[in-house]
C-alpha cells in the first residue's frame, strides 16, 4: 500500500500535466473553432426533408448520427467544450499560485552581479552616502507606480520596486470567467432535457400540423423545467399557457406557469414596406400576482418577470377573415360562390374535375413595390393580398397570390394573380382586366357568356348578319370558332384555323387566315356587346378594356384553378410572434462577460514590471546600480526603462 | 549642491500628469467638454439615460485620447467645425444639398465620401511613391491626404446621420447600420489606427501596406455605391433600434480594423524578412522598420484588436439577449466571431507561453486577417442567418 501511493500520486500528476498542458488547450481551442465552422457552413435546424434533398438518403443518415445537423448541441461538441472548460481550470488552478506568491515577492534576494547581467541596466556613481540616498530615490520609484522594499545588502543597500500586479489579477479574471461563462451556459442549455430523453422519460414530438391539445404527454415538459428557450405564435384576442421547444426534427411542448394574452398587436412600416416597429400589448395572468401584469413589449424591449423574459420577435397572419367570391372558369356555370374564410383554415369546394381544398394560408394587407420611374414616388403600395393553395382529391397542390385590388399600368387595372407549384419558385403572375367600374364581375360575366354555348350561337348570328355580305352564311363558323376559343383560348383556336386552311396556299391562305380572324373578333364583340356591361366614358378606353379581356381570354385556360378567387373583403387579425426565455444562467454569463472583458484589458494594458536599485557605498561614493525586468512587452519597457534611466541620470548628476 | 532632503525627496518625484498639459490641451479639453455639456443643456431633457451616459463617457474619452494622441485635436475640432456647418448649412431642408454651392460641391455626406475616396488615392499613390522613391517629401504628403481622408470619411458619415434625420425623423438613425456605412468605418479605424502608429514609430513606410486594405474596401465601397445604390439611407429594422448597436459596431471595426492592421504589417514584415536575406540593399530591407519593431506592431494591434473585438462580442450578446431572445445564438456571425476570437487566442497564447515570434507568427496574422475578412464579408455573402442587416 505504501510503495503504490507515490506511484498514484506521480500518475495523477502526469494526468494533470496533461489536462492542464498549453499544447492541449491550443488543440482544443482550434477544435472547437473548426467544427464551429462546421455548424455554420451546413445550415442549422433546418426540416429534415431539406437534408434529405440535399445529401441524399445515404450521406442524410450518416451527418444524422454524426450530429451536423444541430452541431452545437452535439455530444462530441459539448465534449470538446467540456475538455477545454477542465484545461482551463486547470490551468488556473497550476498557475494562480504561483501569481500569488510573485504578487507578494519583491525579489530581494538579487545581488549587484546577478542585477548586471540583466538586459535593461545603467550604473553611476555619486558622491553622496547611501543612507541619504535612499529617501530620494524610493520617491523616485514611487512616484513612477512601483511599491517599494528596502532591503540592506552588504555596504549598501537593495530597493526593489514592482508595479502591474493588477495584470496578474487581469490573467486571472480572464480564464476564471471563461470557465464562470461555460458554466452559466450550461445551465441555461437543455442538458437537463437531453438526459431525461436518453432516459426515455420524455419523447420529441415529430408529427407535423398536430394541435398543440393534441400533443401527447410524453412530449410535454412540466412548469418546473429549469430553463428553456421557445417561441409561440398568438393571435390578438388570444392567449396561451404552452410554450414550443423547436428541437432537432420535431418539438417539446412546454408549459408555462402563467397565462399569456395578446390584447393588441400594431405594426408599422417605412414607405419601402419594411416594419418599422410592431408591438404587443400583453396581459400575464399569474395566479401568483394579485392582478394581471399589462405591459407593451416590443423588439429591443422585451418584459422580465420572475426569472422569464418574454420577447417580441416576429409577427405573421393571426387568422384574418376573409369574404372571399370564387368565380368558376370551366363548366357552364357563371355563378360566383361566397366563400367565408379565415386564414389557417380549409375549406371545401365543389369544382367541375371533383372536390377541391382550399387552404388560406396568408393575409397581407400591404404590398410595397417600387413605383414606375416618372410616377414622382419611390414606392408604391399595391394593396391587400391573400396566398392559398388548392389542393385536388389527389393530393397535388398548388400555390396562388392573388389581389384585392387592380394594379395600375399605363392607366388600365389589372387584378393579379400568381401560381407556383414549387414553394422555392417565384409566383408566375397571370392578369385578369379590370372592368369599367374596376370590379372582377365585368370580365367573369363575358368569361361565362363564352363558355355558354346559347349565348355563344345569339353572338356567332349577330357577328355574321353585321358583317360584310357574304359572310352572313358563316354564323356556323363563327359558332365554331367561339367554341374552340372557349375551350383552348389563342392556341386551340389557332390549331383550328390552320386544320381549315389545309388545302388553300400561298396569298389565298393568308386572306383566309385573316378572315377568320376577323369573324373571331366579330364574334367575340357580338358576345360583349350582348351582355351590356358597363361602359368606359370614353370610346378608346372601351376599346381597350374589350381587347385586354379578350387577351385575358386567349390565355387564360393556362391558368392553372378552376376558380378565380376574388377577395372582397376583410377583417384582419395578427398574430404575435413572442420568444419565452428561463435563463437561470443569465446573470453567471453576464459576471463572466464583465470578467473577461476587465481582465482581457488589464492584462494588456497593465503590464508587470519589477526594477532594482542596488546601492553599495564606498568611501563616501555610492555606486548606483539601476536593472529592470518585464515578462512581456520587452519593447515597450525597454521604452520605458530608458526614461526611468535618463531621468535618474539627470537628478544624480544634479546632485 | 547641497539641497534639504526634503527638497532632494521631491525633486526625485515626478511631476503631475496635469502639470505636463499645455494651453492647447486644455482648451481642446474645455471645448470637448463644454461641448457635451451646451448638448446636455440643451437636449438633455430629451435624452434617455443611456444617451446621457454615451455622451458624458465619449466626451471624457474623447478629451483623455486627446491628450495622449496630439494630433487628434486638431482632426477632432476641424471634423466637428466641418460636420457642424453643413448642419447648418442644410436648415430643415433637404433641398439645400441642391441650392447651396459648398454642401453640394465639399459637405454634403456623398460630396464628402467622394472627397475621402480621392485623398485615400492620394494618398496611396504618395505613400507608394514616398517608399519606392526614398522621398520623405511625398511621405508627408501621404500623411496629409491621409489624415484629410479620414477626416472628409468622418464628416461624410456625421452630416449622413443628420441627412437621415432630415429625409424624415422616423428614419433617421447613427449611420452605423449597413454595410456601406460600416465599410467606411471599417476604413476610418483602420486609417486612425495606422497613423497613430506612424506617428509613435516615426515611419511612414508601412503606408502603403495598410493603403492596400484600405484601397480593397474603397473599390468595394466605389462598386457598392455605383452598382448596388448602396448608399441610400432607409430606415432601420426594429431590431437594429437598440442603444447597444451604438457602441457594438464601433467596438467591432476597432477589432477589425486592428487585426486588418496586423496582417498588413505581417506582410511587410515577410517581405523585409525576406529582403534582408535576398537584396539587403533593397528598398524592403533599408525603408521598412526594423523587424523587431513590425514584430512588436503586431503584437500591438492583435491585443488591441482582441480587447476591442471581445468588447464587442459581449456587447452583441447583451443586445442580442433584447433583440433575439438569447444572448447567444449560433448564428453564423456570432460563431464566426468567437471563432476569430478563438485564432488570436491561440495567437496570443503561442506567443505568451511558448514565446513565438517572427516569421510564423507573421503568417498567423495574415491567416488571421483571412479569418476577419470572412467574418466582415463572406458570412453575410455565403451564409445566412440572423445578422442580414448588412446584406449585399
Amino acid at each position: 500500500m505504501n510503495t503504490a501511493t507515490p506511484s498514484a500520486h506521480s500518475r495523477a500528476r502526469i494526468w494533470l500535466e496533461f489536462f492542464g498542458s498549453m499544447t492541449l488547450a491550443i488543440t482544443l481551442l482550434s477544435a472547437l473553432a473548426i467544427s464551429s465552422v462546421v455548424g455554420t457552413v451546413l445550415r442549422q435546424n433546418v426540416p429534415y426533408e431539406d437534408y434529405i434533398i440535399k445529401f441524399g438518403p445515404f450521406w442524410f443518415e450518416v451527418y444524422k448520427s454524426l450530429g451536423l445537423y444541430n452541431v452545437y448541441s452535439a455530444g462530441w461538441f459539448l465534449f470538446v467544450l467540456g475538455f477545454l472548460l477542465l484545461s482551463t481550470s486547470l490551468c488556473v488552478f497550476r498557475n494562480t499560485p504561483g501569481f500569488v506568491r510573485d504578487m507578494r515577492d519583491f525579489r530581494l534576494q538579487h545581488s549587484t552581479r546577478s542585477l548586471r547581467a540583466f538586459a535593461q541596466h545603467a550604473e553611476w556613481t555619486v558622491t553622496l552616502g547611501a543612507e541619504a540616498l535612499t529617501a530620494p530615490l524610493k520617491n523616485y520609484l514611487h512616484a513612477r507606480g512601483f511599491r517599494v522594499r528596502v532591503k540592506p545588502q552588504g555596504a549598501g543597500l537593495l530597493l526593489a520596486g514592482m508595479k502591474g500586479n493588477a495584470n496578474r489579477v487581469g490573467y486571472i479574471l480572464t480564464h476564471v470567467a471563461v470557465v464562470v461563462i461555460c458554466i452559466g451556459a450550461l445551465l441555461d442549455g437543455n442538458l437537463p432535457l437531453k438526459l431525461k430523453e436518453w432516459r426515455g422519460e420524455v419523447d420529441l414530438e415529430t408529427k407535423p400540423g398536430i394541435l398543440i391539445s393534441q400533443v401527447p404527454k410524453e412530449s410535454r415538459l412540466p412548469m418546473d423545467t429549469p430553463s428553456y428557450r421557445g417561441g409561440v405564435v398568438i393571435p390578438e384576442g388570444a392567449s396561451t399557457r404552452e410554450l414550443v421547444l423547436q428541437m432537432r426534427d420535431g418539438y417539446f411542448i412546454q408549459e408555462l406557469p402563467f397565462e399569456i394574452r395578446v390584447k393588441d398587436f400594431r405594426v408599422e412600416f417605412y414607405d419601402n414596406g419594411l416594419p418599422k416597429s410592431f408591438e404587443s400589448d400583453i396581459v400575464l395572468t399569474d395566479p401568483e400576482l394579485e392582478q394581471p401584469l399589462e405591459q407593451t413589449i416590443s423588439v429591443n424591449h422585451p418584459l422580465v418577470y420572475k426569472g422569464f423574459t418574454i420577447y417580441q420577435s416576429d409577427f405573421r397572419d393571426g387568422g384574418s377573415r376573409l369574404d372571399l367570391r370564387a368565380w368558376p372558369l370551366r363548366g357552364n356555370s357563371g355563378e360566383a360562390l361566397s366563400v367565408q374564410g379565415m386564414v389557417g383554415n380549409n375549406h371545401r369546394l365543389d369544382g367541375p374535375d371533383g372536390s377541391l381544398t382550399l387552404e388560406l394560408t396568408d393575409f397581407r394587407l400591404h404590398n410595397v413595390r417600387s413605383a414606375l420611374p416618372g410616377s414622382g414616388k419611390k414606392f408604391v403600395d399595391i394593396g391587400p393580398s391573400f396566398t392559398f393553395k388548392l389542393r385536388n382529391e389527389k393530393g397535388e397542390a398548388l400555390e396562388f397570390e392573388n389581389y384585392m385590388l387592380p394594379f395600375d399600368q399605363d392607366g388600365r387595372g389589372f387584378f393579379l394573380s400568381g401560381v407556383r407549384s414549387d414553394e422555392n419558385a417565384e409566383f408566375s403572375p397571370s392578369r385578369i382586366p379590370a372592368d369599367a367600374q374596376s370590379g372582377v364581375a365585368g370580365f367573369m360575366r363575358f368569361h361565362a357568356a363564352l363558355r355558354d354555348p346559347a349565348q355563344r350561337g345569339k353572338a356567332a348570328q349577330r357577328a355574321a348578319s353585321e358583317g360584310p355580305p357574304g359572310t352572313r352564311a358563316l354564323a356556323g363558323t363563327a359558332g365554331e370558332l367561339l367554341e374552340r376559343f372557349a375551350a383552348g383560348g389563342f392556341a386551340a383556336t389557332q390549331e383550328y384555323i390552320v386544320s381549315q386552311l389545309a388545302s388553300a396556299e400561298g396569298a389565298r391562305r393568308e386572306q383566309l387566315a385573316r378572315a377568320y380572324v376577323a369573324l373571331l373578333q366579330n364574334s367575340l364583340h357580338a358576345l360583349y356587346v350582348n351582355l351590356d356591361l358597363p361602359r368606359a366614358t370614353d370610346a378608346a378606353r372601351q376599346q381597350q378594356l374589350f381587347e385586354d379581356a379578350v387577351n385575358t381570354l386567349g390565355a387564360l385556360p393556362e391558368y392553372a384553378a378552376p376558380f378565380y378567387f376574388e377577395l372582397v373583403d376583410f377583417n384582419q387579425v395578427q398574430a404575435a410572434g413572442l420568444q419565452i426565455a428561463r435563463t437561470p444562467g443569465k446573470g453567471m454569463v453576464y459576471l463572466g462577460f464583465g470578467m473577461i472583458v476587465i481582465g482581457v484589458f488589464v492584462m494588456f494594458y497593465l503590464p508587470h514590471r519589477r526594477v532594482w536599485l542596488a546601492l553599495s557605498e564606498e568611501g563616501g561614493r555610492t555606486q548606483v546600480l539601476l536593472a529592470g525586468a518585464t515578462n512581456r512587452d520587452q519593447l515597450g519597457f525597454a521604452r520605458e526603462f530608458e526614461g526611468l534611466r535618463d531621468g535618474l541620470k539627470e537628478r544624480l548628476q544634479r546632485l | 549642491m547641497s539641497a534639504s532632503p526634503e527638497t532632494l525627496i521631491k525633486d526625485f518625484g515626478k511631476p503631475s500628469f496635469l502639470s505636463t498639459l499645455t494651453l492647447f490641451d486644455w482648451v481642446w479639453a474645455a471645448l470637448v467638454v463644454g461641448g457635451a455639456a451646451y448638448v446636455l443643456y440643451r437636449y438633455g431633457a430629451v435624452m434617455s439615460e443611456y444617451e446621457i451616459g454615451t455622451l458624458c463617457g465619449g466626451a471624457l474619452l474623447l478629451t483623455g485620447t486627446g491628450w495622449h494622441w496630439k494630433p487628434l485635436r486638431v482632426f477632432s475640432l476641424a471634423v466637428a467645425a466641418l460636420s457642424l456647418s453643413a448642419v447648418w448649412l442644410y436648415g430643415s431642408q433637404l433641398a439645400s444639398a441642391e441650392t447651396s454651392f459648398i454642401l453640394r460641391y465639399l459637405l454634403a455626406s456623398q460630396s464628402a465620401i467622394m472627397w475621402m475616396s480621392t485623398l485615400f488615392i492620394l494618398g496611396t499613390l504618395a505613400y507608394f511613391i514616398s517608399l519606392f522613391a526614398r522621398s520623405d517629401y511625398a511621405g508627408q504628403l501621404a500623411s496629409a491626404f491621409t489624415w484629410s481622408a479620414a477626416a472628409a470619411g468622418l464628416i461624410g458619415l456625421m452630416v449622413r446621420w443628420r441627412e437621415s434625420y432630415l429625409i424624415h425623423p422616423d428614419v433617421g438613425y447613427m449611420p452605423l447600420s449597413n454595410l456601406y456605412e460600416v465599410f467606411i468605418l471599417f476604413m476610418l479605424v483602420t486609417t486612425l489606427l495606422y497613423l497613430y502608429y506612424e506617428g509613435r514609430y516615426q515611419t511612414r513606410a508601412l503606408g502603403p501596406f495598410v493603403m492596400l486594405i484600405i484601397g480593397a474596401a474603397l473599390a468595394f465601397l466605389l462598386w457598392f455605391t455605383f452598382e448596388r445604390d448602396g448608399h441610400e439611407i432607409q430606415g432601420l429594422v426594429p431590431a437594429l433600434k437598440n442603444w447597444w448597436m451604438k457602441i457594438h459596431v464601433p467596438a467591432n471595426f476597432v477589432g477589425y480594423g486592428s487585426f486588418a492592421l496586423a496582417g498588413m504589417v505581417a506582410i511587410a514584415y515577410l517581405l523585409r524578412e525576406r529582403a534582408e536575406r535576398v537584396n539587403p540593399q533593397g528598398v524592403f530591407a533599408t525603408r521598412l522598420p526594423s523587424l523587431e519593431i513590425m514584430d512588436d506592431l503586431m503584437y500591438k494591434a492583435i491585443t488591441l484588436g482582441f480587447g476591442f473585438f471581445m468588447l464587442a462580442t459581449v456587447l452583441g450578446a447583451l443586445w442580442a439577449a433584447e433583440a433575439w431572445g438569447g444572448y447567444w445564438s449560433w448564428d453564423p456571425k456570432e460563431t464566426w466571431a468567437l471563432i476569430i476570437l478563438l485564432n488570436y487566442a491561440g495567437w496570443l497564447h503561442f506567443r505568451f507561453t511558448k514565446g513565438w515570434r517572427g516569421t510564423p507568427m507573421a503568417w498567423w496574422a495574415i491567416g488571421g486577417l483571412g479569418i476577419t475578412t470572412f467574418a466582415f464579408m463572406g458570412v453575410n455573402m455565403f451564409l445566412t442567418g440572423l445578422h442580414s442587416y448588412g446584406g449585399l
